[in-house]
């Protein structure tokens, strides 16, 4: 089908941006990639009266490390996170190229946006995930001003964000690195949103202890959810294999994913726990090269170290078919 | 801020009928380069990138299947990167360079990744054709010598319905093994294959667009 019919403005700054939205109203929206929200208008589910495509907007399209942090711009592509090539960022948010290969299919990564993936909000998303994990800082812009909101506060249900019509999603703020990073995931197809993600980034102390723990996941709530009962249990324990699926189980305990067309939410517990388990192993690997000093980056693969592995290859981790 | 241009409406067909009562917005200038060709036209702004080449540039090689971003049969490349011309605006193409299936053969002449698709069975029905060879094309730019493995992968991005995976492969392999350049017209010495053998591209005249003609149904 096509879109039904819209008016179309194509503002030269963010400044112009929000004024038309503001100026269109409530059912005007943003058109960055377009690989989602032309789905939806193909389909006919949504009939936008105007959009406000941002491709001459110039100056959203960066990735600069800030301090320690990474300050990523709305309109960067995936395939740009994906083919990052500045040394630093690669160490220090390895997990963001690598995740880029799970997002879609090359022709979508050469379109769709980091913001548009955050301002999208979608529950299984891999951004969405990362910027809960990594305690992100989502900014958006009006024409009353900017402010920033913590990303554990920016999704508030499927699809929904704490973004208000009349904002725009300029940037994301990653305050610290995260070398150990990792994220693993399960979908049905490779190239397709996954059914769960799940994340984790493990720090160590000098004697092997963990020191602090974060894990995230997506797919099993109306938004991507942090494990606090496992990231709080995990701390100051030896990380052997029983202490990772001890903590994956109980992150999973903590949920309660509802049942959707595809699975029912008991499915999807039990792929966390797995995942969970995976995500745990693959950051920990990582803490490991780490701290002696090597660091290939590239030959580290999350969930290859998986035991817990429900054995069937369907898992879309295309790092491993590179 | 672009304005919508008085510039005389370019009317394409309307394909559904469309409950809105209000009037259709004004048409937006466009200017790309279409296969090489420079083209202005304004187009309206709802019109995707694939319907607009199919129906006002006259290039029908360009399919459409689902219309949501899954089967990638409208594979074009846009700046060289593949793109989904189904999940992209005519207006978002505005400046940019796009490449489609029209663009391969030369002077009849199938170029090296046709030639293999045609010797390895790697179409049946041929809807997808054009997608693949799009999606192989931007691969073997960047990797002349992709491995088997890239290749699979790369080719992930696009269903067949008749499902010739293998040799769609196998193809494509063979163009990346032979070292042949891809998108090189006359790279590898052949008889002059008439127009109409072209895979992936349906019997046109694509040198003189026929506005308004709607070439697919
Ligand atoms: C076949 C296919 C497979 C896919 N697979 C995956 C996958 O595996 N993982 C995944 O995460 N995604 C996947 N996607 C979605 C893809 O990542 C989209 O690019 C992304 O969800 C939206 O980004 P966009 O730039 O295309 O945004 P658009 O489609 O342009 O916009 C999406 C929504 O966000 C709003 N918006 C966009 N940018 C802004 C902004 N800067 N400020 C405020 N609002 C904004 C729009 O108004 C709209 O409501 C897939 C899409 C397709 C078609
Ligand atoms: S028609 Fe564009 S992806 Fe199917
Ligand atoms: S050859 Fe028929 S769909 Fe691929």
């Amino acid at each position: 089908m096509k879109p039904a019919r819209f008016a179309y403005f194509q503002p030269d700054s963010v400044d112009e941006a929000v004024a038309c939205l503001r100026e269109n109203g409530g059912e005007a929206r943003v058109l960055a990639g377009g690989q989602s929200l032309l789905v939806l208008m193909n389909r006919r589910q949504i009939r936008p009266t105007a959009l406000v495509d941002l491709k001459r907007v110039r100056g959203l399209d960066y990735l600069v490390r800030d301090g320690e942090g990474l300050r990523i711009g709305a309109l960067t592509r995936h395939i740009d996170i994906e083919n990052a090539d500045d040394p630093q960022i690669r160490t220090a948010f390895g997990v963001l190229p690598e995740s880029a290969r799970l997002i879609g299919h090359l022709p979508i990564r050469t379109r769709g946006t980091f913001g548009g993936s955050i301002a999208y909000a979608d529950p299984r998303a891999e951004w969405c995930l990362l910027a809960v994990l990594l305690d992100a800082e989502v900014v958006v812009v009006s024409e009353d001003g900017s402010r920033t909101v913590p990303a554990k506060d920016f999704f508030t249900g499927a699809h929904q964000s704490a973004a208000r019509w009349d904002e725009i999603v300029a940037e994301v703020r990653f305050p610290h690195p995260a070398p150990n990073a990792a994220l693993v995931e399960f979908g049905i197809q490779q190239g397709d949103l996954p059914v769960v993600a799940a994340s984790a980034a493990v720090d160590l102390d000098a004697r092997g202890r963990i020191a602090s723990a974060r894990i995230a996941l997506g797919g099993v709530a109306d938004r991507p959810v942090r494990a606090n009962g496992a990231e709080k249990a995990a701390v100051g324990s030896v990380p052997d294999g029983r202490l990772l699926d001890h903590l994956a189980q109980l992150a999973s305990k903590e949920l309660d994913p509802p049942a959707d067309p595809r699975t029912d939410g008991h499915d999807r517990k039990e792929l966390a726990t797995v995942l969970v388990a995976r995500a745990l192993r693959a950051s920990i690997a990582r803490g490991a090269t780490a701290g002696t000093g090597a660091t290939p980056r590239t030959g580290a693969t999350p969930g290859t170290s998986a035991t817990a592995g429900t054995g069937r290859q369907a898992d879309h981790q295309k790092a491993e078919d590179r | 801020m672009t304005a919508p241009s008085d510039t005389a409406p370019e009317r394409l067909p309307d394909l559904v009928s469309d409950v809105a009562s209000e009037p259709e917005p004004a048409p937006i200038p466009v200017e790309v380069t279409v296969n090489g060709d420079p083209r202005a036209l304004s187009v309206e702004a709802r019109r995707s990138l694939a319907d607009v080449l199919n129906r006002a540039l006259g290039l029908p090689g360009t399919q459409v299947g689902c219309e949501l971003g899954a089967c990638g049969t409208c594979t074009v490349l846009v700046n060289g990167e593949p793109a989904r011309a189904c999940l992209m605006l005519a207006v978002q193409a505005d400046g940019t360079e796009v490449e489609t299936v029209e663009s391969l053969a030369r002077d009849g002449r199938l170029n090296a990744l046709q030639k293999a698709f045609s010797e390895k069975y790697a179409l049946q029905c041929g809807f997808c054709t054009p997608g693949f060879l799009m999606l192989a094309t931007a691969l073997l730019r960047k990797e002349p010598d992709a491995s088997r493995e890239r290749i699979r992968e790369s080719v992930s991005a696009n269903l067949c319905r008749c499902g010739g995976y293998s040799q769609i492969i196998d193809a494509i392999e063979s163009v990346a093994t032979a070292g042949a350049d891809a998108t090189a017209g006359d790279a590898i010495p052949g008889d002059a294959v008439p127009r109409d053998a072209t895979p992936g591209a349906e019997p046109t005249t694509a040198a003189e667009p026929t506005p308004g003609t709607d070439a697919r149904s």
